[in-house]
């Protein structure tokens, strides 16, 4: 019996989210008297796994050469059938929403996303995690002799616990995918929505794309993601990829800072798991106030500038 | 071309989300039920391929007669026969193997799901679908294309687009961008009147076994009344963000 962590990687490093997911299987497997390793595909750094307790890592090689969904689920559960694993921890990623109910059809799993803590009760297992566009929590009971659990973003945090960690290497081949890459887009070097400690969104409240500087000059100072609400993304005001609520893109972080947008329930839905949130609007009667942990009643024009410059200050002397 | 279209039947998205029976099911006393948005998206391609190519569109959902309005009004906007597999699903994984024992009987070209349901927002039905009957899936689909038996599809990924190709059969999960929110269908008085002739079929269920249940809802906890602080005085939230939330 053991737990069995898929850690993702980006050009070969492993992602942010890898360490999030390493703590969570780490203290699962304590919880269930279990061990834990990790599986990591081509991460050349695949060792620091162990500052989060992870004492082994499969390393597959010949990895292919995208992320084809339904090779990486057919490689992780080969493995997980061959080396008795009982349950499999991931990430909320776009790439893990799209492994695992493969991976869970293919290993005859339960599956449940979005778990939002460890699980209480051993037999059957019983997670927490978010539903109904974070409205409401279910409890879930896992039914099968194989559980998958997906660790929602930044809804567990990363503990740290160093040990030594060894590498194994798992041959992966004979595999064929299902689907062949023609081209990838992708913004470089700048934080992503997803992978973003920090999310700074616009609304409607801003007028205008001309004045999104306001937006991207705040981001800057705190390596955030920049984020908008729908009817901008919908004008063209900004790109689709930036929409986030209940019909586009969640947002799970630390600290999300909405300016000029009212806090429609659609919206909020989207963005409620954040940690922390602030607001700024110039009409006190918005409904995000009721939702944020910390608001300023004002214009934005002249708020987000002053709060630009003085962040700007406070990260020199940080 | 044949197209089916998988329909989830969720609350409206202004709902207000109630549970009863000691927190144990989810209270639909006036919810208003609609067509998941995102299959409103998949739906909307699947007609604009039998607009352009004459393929034949087929909606089906897994549950009760509750969605039968909304199954009649997908029939409105232009789906040709609609499907009910007559269950009342206790999860994902029952509704994924009650959708792969109907399409092994059919011989589809392509399956459109949607991203995830907005209700338990699962997101496993369209991937677990696909790994059953062994095909290819496109997750998170932004764009999709069929030519001579071959799909080109986009997938939106953390912090760009993908571009793939893939064999048919194909399933894909759809969501906003694969078509235009200014197209999306509504029904119109002829739709409305013709939905009424078109097949509709009660299918019986496989009985799938669930694997996971839920047992209980909770809603989160009321949050604290937001701290204001005074537009003039921006230094204070920063103060705040530093030593109080400890989020800079
Ligand atoms: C099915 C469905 C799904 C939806 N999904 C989503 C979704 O996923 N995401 C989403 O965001 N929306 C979604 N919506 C839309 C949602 O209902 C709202 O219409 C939308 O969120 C409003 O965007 P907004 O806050 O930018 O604009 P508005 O509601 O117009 O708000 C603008 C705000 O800016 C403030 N403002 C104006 N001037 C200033 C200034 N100078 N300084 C500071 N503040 C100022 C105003 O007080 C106001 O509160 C959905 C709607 C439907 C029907
Ligand atoms: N009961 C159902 N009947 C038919 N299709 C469904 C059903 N539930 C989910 N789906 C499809 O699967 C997609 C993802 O749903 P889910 O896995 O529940 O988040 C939905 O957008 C639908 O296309």
């Amino acid at each position: 019996m053991s737990v069995l962590v898929f850690t993702e990687t980006e050009n070969n490093i492993l992602k942010r989210n890898a360490a999030e997911v390493a703590s969570y299987g780490v203290a699962l497997a304590a919880q269930l008297n279990s061990t834990c390793s990790a599986i990591a595909f081509d991460a050349t750094d695949a060792e620091s796994l162990g500052h989060y307790g992870i004492s082994k890592v499969i390393d597959v090689a010949g990895t292919p050469k995208h992320f084809d969904a339904h090779t990486y689920a057919d490689i992780i559960a080969n493995y997980a059938q061959n080396n008795g694993v009982n349950q499999v921890v991931l990430s909320s990623s776009a790439d893990a929403k799209y492994l695992a109910p493969i991976l869970a059809a293919k290993l005859g799993a339960a599956y449940v996303p979005n778990v939002v803590a460890l699980p209480e009760g051993s037999t059957p297992l019983k997670v927490k995690r978010s539903a109904f566009s974070n409205k409401a929590f279910a409890f879930t009971e896992l039914l099968a002799d194989c559980s998958i659990i997906g660790v929602g973003n930044n809804a567990f945090g990363v503990k740290e616990q160093p040990t030594s960690c060894t590498l194994t290497s798992f041959a992966a081949d004979g595999y064929t995918p299902k689907t062949e890459q023609l081209a990838i887009e992708k913004v470089t070097g700048k934080a992503t929505i997803a992978d973003a400690d920090v999310v700074v969104s616009g609304g409607r409240g801003l007028k205008g794309p001309e004045n999104w500087h306001l937006v991207e000059d705040l981001a800057e100072v705190l390596g955030a993601a920049t984020a908008c609400s729908k009817p901008v993304s919908d004008m063209g005001w900004r790109s689709h990829d930036e929409h986030v609520g209940q019909t586009g893109k969640p947002v799970a972080t630390n600290l999300y800072i909405a300016i000029g947008i009212s806090g429609a329930i659609q919206h909020l839905a989207g963005v409620n798991a954040s940690k922390v949130k602030v607001v700024i609007n110039n009409d006190p009667e918005a409904p995000f106030f009721k939702a944020a942990d910390y608001g300023i009643v004002g214009d934005a024009f002249e708020v987000v500038p002053k709060l630009t410059e003085k962040l700007k200050d406070f990260k020199a002397q940080h | 071309m044949n197209i089916l279209v998988c329909i989830s039947h969720v609350p409206d998205t202004t709902s207000k989300i109630n549970f009863v029976e000691n927190d144990t099911q989810f209270d639909t006393v006036g919810v208003q039920f609609i067509i998941n948005p995102n299959d409103e998206f998949g739906l909307t391609r699947a007609i604009w391929f039998k607009e352009k190519t004459g393929a034949q569109v087929d909606v089906i959902h897994v549950g009760t007669a509750a969605a039968d309005p909304t199954l009649r009004k997908c029939l409105a906007i232009g789906a040709d026969k609609a499907y009910r597999i007559d269950t009342t699903p206790r999860d994902g994984a029952c509704v994924a193997q009650e959708l792969a024992a109907f399409a092994q009987q059919h011989a589809y070209d392509l399956i459109i799901a949607g991203r995830e349901s907005i209700d338990y927002n699962g997101g496993m039905v369209p991937g677990m679908l696909a790994a059953l009957l062994d095909i290819p899936f496109v997750a998170n689909c932004v764009g999709l294309d069929v030519d001579q038996g071959v799909a080109t599809a986009a997938r939106e990924i953390d912090g760009g687009r993908e571009q793939l190709k893939a064999s048919l059969p194909l399933v894909i999960g759809a969501q906003k961008g694969l078509v235009e929110e200014a197209d999306l269908r509504i029904p119109n008085m002829r739709g409305i009147m013709q939905a009424r002739q078109k097949p509709f079929e009660v299918v019986p269920s496989q009985n799938a076994t669930p694997k996971t249940k839920d047992v209980s809802f909770e809603k989160p906890i009321q949050k604290a009344e937001v701290k204001l602080i005074p537009a003039d005085n921006v230094d204070q939230l920063i103060e705040l963000l530093h030593n109080e939330a400890k989020v800079i």
